[in-house]
């Protein structure tokens, strides 16, 4: 299999070509405000500390959009230097397939067990004996987002749970405010997740998303989530929903919306548009009801590069996976992204609000989210069933639980 | 065209008789190596990529395809799937209506262009525009034209027509006519050419004979040349019937497949689960179940063309 | 053979609806016949009219007009601030450098796709007509026959040979890929047309020992300018309005016009901008829409010949 890179010397061509100062194409699909301000910490560390160029290559359409085109990509013999993808199991075939870079001895005198807050995110990266990835971050999905503008246009409070905000949606309704602001496409996808923790449990969420149980998603607990899709559909319709998750966040921002639930990488988007907590938004994570986050994260890869490239571009490489966790590349851009760093020896006194609520919950541990423990397939079936309930009215609660548990059936 | 190959084939057989080694690889050597080209791709793309889809098809490839066999589990699920499923239904519904509506307006264009008009060149040139443009040209048009704040439906209830409703893109159940009133815009045009080339095509003895016998000139339309355009019909249909079944820019750039599923479309899933899902075994039963769809298309029109001809003669 | 002497022959060889009309007599202007018959052709008109007004105004306006206004209105003035955003810093996704790169981007990639293809489906045309050797009749057929094959059937097995050869991702592999899906029709445009030229040509040239490529070159190419301008029409038109192979195959640096529109528009952060989004369609369409409008006729004869296409 390893042919597959091999072959393609032409590629090569493309990857910079100067012996010193290599250029290193960098794939990934962070590409809102907050997220790209991001990256853009490890672009100006890397090029700081050795010279190099970072050749960024965002790719549109996030997840579902750009993981295609970086796998096509790696598959297709045509590789970029370094890739992000999501922590778990996107890239499993790949390393199967001997397509990433053995990081082992890159970072071997790091001592990456010490610092790495849970081992358990490196475990999607190991295989046979190798270490394929470098986790950079942990994000989670489990925030509720709330408007302060929105709260005092009803002269209620903000809610301090999922209870209370359900409990205000009249309320907005009659004011004008759309009670549940949503992206089109993807981010509908992570909302059961958030609902299964907050709402279901640790348990319900170590059944469904670790042991794929099946009866699970059938009994009681799950019951609760599906009704709580089925709340948030009749508040939300294709005319209301915006183009992207970042656009949901100007909506609270502005007070036409009151809430959303989504990742934490939406802070970083709240706080370049001026948000800033506890004034202009509240979070509440897990819901405000659960005491452990669901984790996932982002992580690089390296593929292996075609023969013949240019040996400054494969030490641009190993240059890149050490920034990427060394203690100040991974203050900064996580300070910016607004998702946790990986290492346990930083000083986050610099951290929001937001983010030092997510770090107390941190102690507790976390969950393994749907994007962490699904294969991309499944996660694509869930999408596709997301999407068709939250927009079809005919769809009924029992049907829904009934169609996520198949998918769990099957999933592997 | 039958002839000209006779005379070429006397111009290649006038040298004295090759042995059967020359025969087949000498013979014409020239021609036979400019022509690798086609053979290669007839070979290796439309018959070896056509056989190796369907092949991985039944195994349970992911990310890469691998030969591990699990019969016709894919096609289990993908008949399982409500994505499909929906993809399916409006392909058919939408197939329908477009085959239908396409070659009825495009007759009619035909028919009022064929009235001696004046400034025919002019009405034809607008009408065929858009079929240069591109799917995702066309797709970003009508989106924006069907915004449902700022676009026809904001404008007119600007204007005080308060229940003025086309908000098509974002009411999944008439997306499907959002995506016709868009394909039809495209395709009408090239159609109305075809059969425009197809009544000019009809012999002025069959007009002048249906004057005499005092048919009415709609009824011969419909009774006399419209059966007589056969070949033209029979092409209209498999042309737009094919490019139906590949519908996909036009979907990515009006809806998305939105809202929700309810414009999902094969050709859609196929990719998305192929490239998105990382599960090449879906999106190979689901493109097979397309070759298959194609096949349901073309067969019949063999039969009728060879077999046609086959009687003709 | 016959149904493609069927599909094509009437298209591609003969008539452009041009030969006259053959309605009945013509009359006095207005009769009430005459009337429905110019209503209907005149609504019609405004059908396909209507999209290319509103692209047209919406991308000469300013966001203000946009919102406050309606959708029919003309701008307030002649005002290109949309066009000029839309070529060199509309956003897509995190690069802000406009449609001009993708504009680049599909010239590189439809000038090549265009000349080899073309190239490659005269040599096919001429060897089939002239050349015929065993078997040279079946991979014609099946060449016809699967040019109605849907793309996505292909389209794997392709992205592994592609890779296999080291190009996958790269401006040869989508020439590849164009070369090969153009060559159906493109080859039987050439065949038709190399089948009427008169053959005493061809014979007198084969009695003067002129052998494959003399003849190729030195006869038949000089003869077929017109067949060589409908495919171009048809070649460029097409290559510069695909999408899929151009996002699949040509890599995300060489990334076409068509597809950095589609994420110009669709995958935008923040406020749309309507007039922005709008010039750069009208930016992606101005090509096809020139050569439309510059090659008259001959567009027509090309998109009728190239009817199989679909």
């Amino acid at each position: 299999m390893k042919k597959f890179a091999v072959v393609a010397a032409m590629a090569t061509a493309f990857l910079g070509s100067t012996a010193y100062a290599a250029e290193l194409e960098v794939t990934h699909w962070w590409t809102s405000a907050g997220e790209a301000a991001a990256i853009a910490e490890f672009a100006k560390v890397f090029e700081e500390e050795t010279g190099n160029t970072w050749v960024d290559s965002a790719l549109a359409g996030s997840g579902t959009g750009a993981n295609p085109v970086i796998i096509s990509r790696i598959i297709g013999g045509n590789p970029m230097g370094a890739t992000q993808m999501n922590t778990g199991r996107d890239a499993e075939e790949l390393i199967q397939a001997g397509l990433m870079r053995d990081l082992t001895d890159i970072v071997a005198d790091l001592d990456i067990d010490s610092f790495y807050v849970d081992q358990e995110l490196l475990e999607p990266c190991r295989y046979e004996g190798g270490l394929y990835c470098l986790p950079i971050n942990i994000h989670s999905w489990d925030w509720l987002w709330l408007s302060t503008a929105a709260y005092e246009k009803i002269g209620q409070p903000v809610p301090t749970n999922w209870n209370e905000y359900v409990a205000s949606w009249p309320a907005l309704e009659e004011a004008g405010i759309l009670p549940f602001a949503l992206g089109t496409g993807w981010p509908i996808n992570g909302i059961p997740g958030v609902l299964m923790a907050g709402i279901g449990g640790t348990d319900l969420v170590m059944q469904v998303n670790r042991d794929k149980n099946a009866d699970a998603v059938r009994g009681p607990e799950f019951r609760k989530v599906a009704e709580a899709m089925d709340m948030l559909r009749s508040v939300v319709s294709p005319e209301t929903m915006v183009p992207s998750f970042g656009d949901a966040g100007n909506q609270l921002l502005s007070g036409d919306a009151a809430g959303n639930i989504h990742g934490d990488w939406l802070q970083g988007d709240l706080q370049i548009a001026g948000g800033v907590p506890g004034e202009d938004y509240e979070c509440l994570p897990a819901l405000g009801l659960g005491t452990q986050l669901t984790g996932g994260g982002d992580s690089f890869y390296f593929p292996v590069l075609p023969e013949g490239t240019d040996p400054a571009v494969i030490e641009a490489q190993e240059q890149l996976a050490r920034i990427l966790i060394s203690p100040e590349a991974q203050l900064k851009f996580n300070l910016v992204k607004g998702s946790m760093p990986i290492r346990t020896d930083i000083d986050l006194s610099g951290a929001n609000a937001c983010m030092t609520k997510a770090l107390a919950l941190l102690d507790n541990g976390l969950l393994p989210s749907g994007d962490f423990s699904l294969s991309s397939d499944t996660q694509k079936q869930l999408e596709d069933l997301n999407l068709e309930f939250i927009a079809d009215d005919n769809i009924s609660v029992d049907d829904y639980v009934e169609r996520y548990a198949t998918i769990i059936d099957q999933a592997d | 065209m039958a002839d000209i190959a006779t005379q070429s084939d006397q111009v290649a057989g006038d040298s004295s008789r090759p042995g059967p080694f020359r025969r087949l690889f000498l013979h014409n050597l020239s021609a036979k190596i400019a022509a690798i080209p086609m053979v290669a791709t007839v070979l290796i793309i439309f018959v070896g990529c056509t056989i190796w889809t369907v092949y991985y098809s039944f195994t349970n490839s992911r990310l890469l395809p691998r030969n591990d066999f699990v019969g016709f589990d894919q096609y289990e699920r993908l008949f399982a799937t409500s994505r499909w499923n929906v993809s399916i239904t409006n392909l058919l519904l939408y197939g329908s209506m477009s085959l239908v509506l396409t070659l009825t307006l495009g007759f009619l264009l035909a028919v009022l262009m064929d009235q001696k008009v004046r400034f025919e060149s002019a009405f034809r040139t607008i009408m065929l525009y858009p079929f240069a443009l591109s799917f995702i040209v066309t797709g970003l048009v009508w989106q924006w034209i069907m915004n449902p704040t700022l676009g026809l439906q904001g404008t007119m209830r600007g204007l005080g027509w308060a229940g003025f409703t086309f908000d098509w893109i974002s009411n999944p159940r008439m997306v499907l006519f959002a995506l016709l009133i868009a394909g039809l815009w495209q395709g009408v045009g090239f159609c109305m050419i075809l059969m425009l080339a197809g009544l000019r095509g009809v012999d002025e003895e069959i007009w002048k004979a249906a004057r005499v016998d005092g048919i009415p000139t709609w009824r011969t339309y419909i009774s006399v040349v419209l059966p007589m355009m056969r070949g033209v019909l029979v092409t209209a249909v498999v042309i737009i019937g094919s490019g139906i079944v590949r519908l996909y820019d036009l979907v990515v750039a009006l809806t998305n497949g939105g809202p929700g599923i309810s414009s999902e479309v094969p050709a859609k899933y196929v990719y998305d689960y192929m490239f998105g899902g990382g599960n090449i075994g879906q999106g190979l039963a689901a493109s097979t179940m397309m070759l298959l769809t194609v096949l349901i298309i073309m067969v019949p029109w063999a039969y009728l063309e060879f077999g046609g001809k086959g009687r003709r003669s | 053979m016959s149904q493609t002497a069927t599909m094509s022959g009437a298209p591609a060889s003969a008539p452009v609806p041009e030969a006259g009309p053959r309605g009945p007599k013509p009359k006095p202007f207005f009769t009430p016949k005459r009337i429905i018959i110019y209503t209907t052709l005149v609504f019609f008109s405004l059908y396909f009219l209507f999209p290319l007004y509103i692209m047209v105004v919406t991308s000469m306006k300013t966001m203000p007009e946009i919102r406050f206004g309606n959708i029919f209105a003309l701008p307030s003035a002649l005002n290109f601030d949309a066009w000029g955003r839309a070529w060199t810093s509309a956003c897509t996704g995190l690069t802000c450098n406009g449609l001009s790169p993708g504009f680049w981007n599909s010239v590189k990639i439809t000038i090549p796709s265009t000349i080899v293809s073309i190239f490659i489906a005269a040599v096919n045309g001429y060897a089939l007509v002239n050349w015929r050797f065993k078997g040279s009749e079946i991979f014609f057929s099946i060449l016809i026959f699967g040019s109605f094959i849907p793309y996505q059937v292909m389209l794997y097995p392709l992205v592994m040979i592609t890779r296999e050869m080291g190009i996958f991702g790269t401006l040869p592999a989508v020439i590849l890929i164009h070369t090969i899906f153009g060559m159906p029709i493109l080859t039987l445009l050439f065949r038709n047309y190399f089948a009427s030229l008169p053959q005493e040509l061809f014979k007198a040239a084969r009695v003067d020992g002129a052998g494959f490529w003399r003849i190729f070159f030195e006869i038949m190419l000089p003869m077929s300018l017109p067949i060589f301008v409908v495919a171009l029409i048809l070649q460029v038109t097409g290559i510069w309005n695909d999408f899929l192979f151009g996002v699949v195959f040509a890599g995300t640096q060489n990334l076409p016009m068509t597809v950095q529109l589609n994420n110009i528009v669709n995958s935008a952060q923040g406020t749309p901008e309507y007039n922005v989004n709008m010039a750069a369609t009208v930016l992606t369409g101005l090509v096809p829409l020139i050569i439309y409008f510059v090659s008259g006729k001959l567009f027509v004869r090309g998109v009728a010949a190239g009817a199989v296409k679909g």
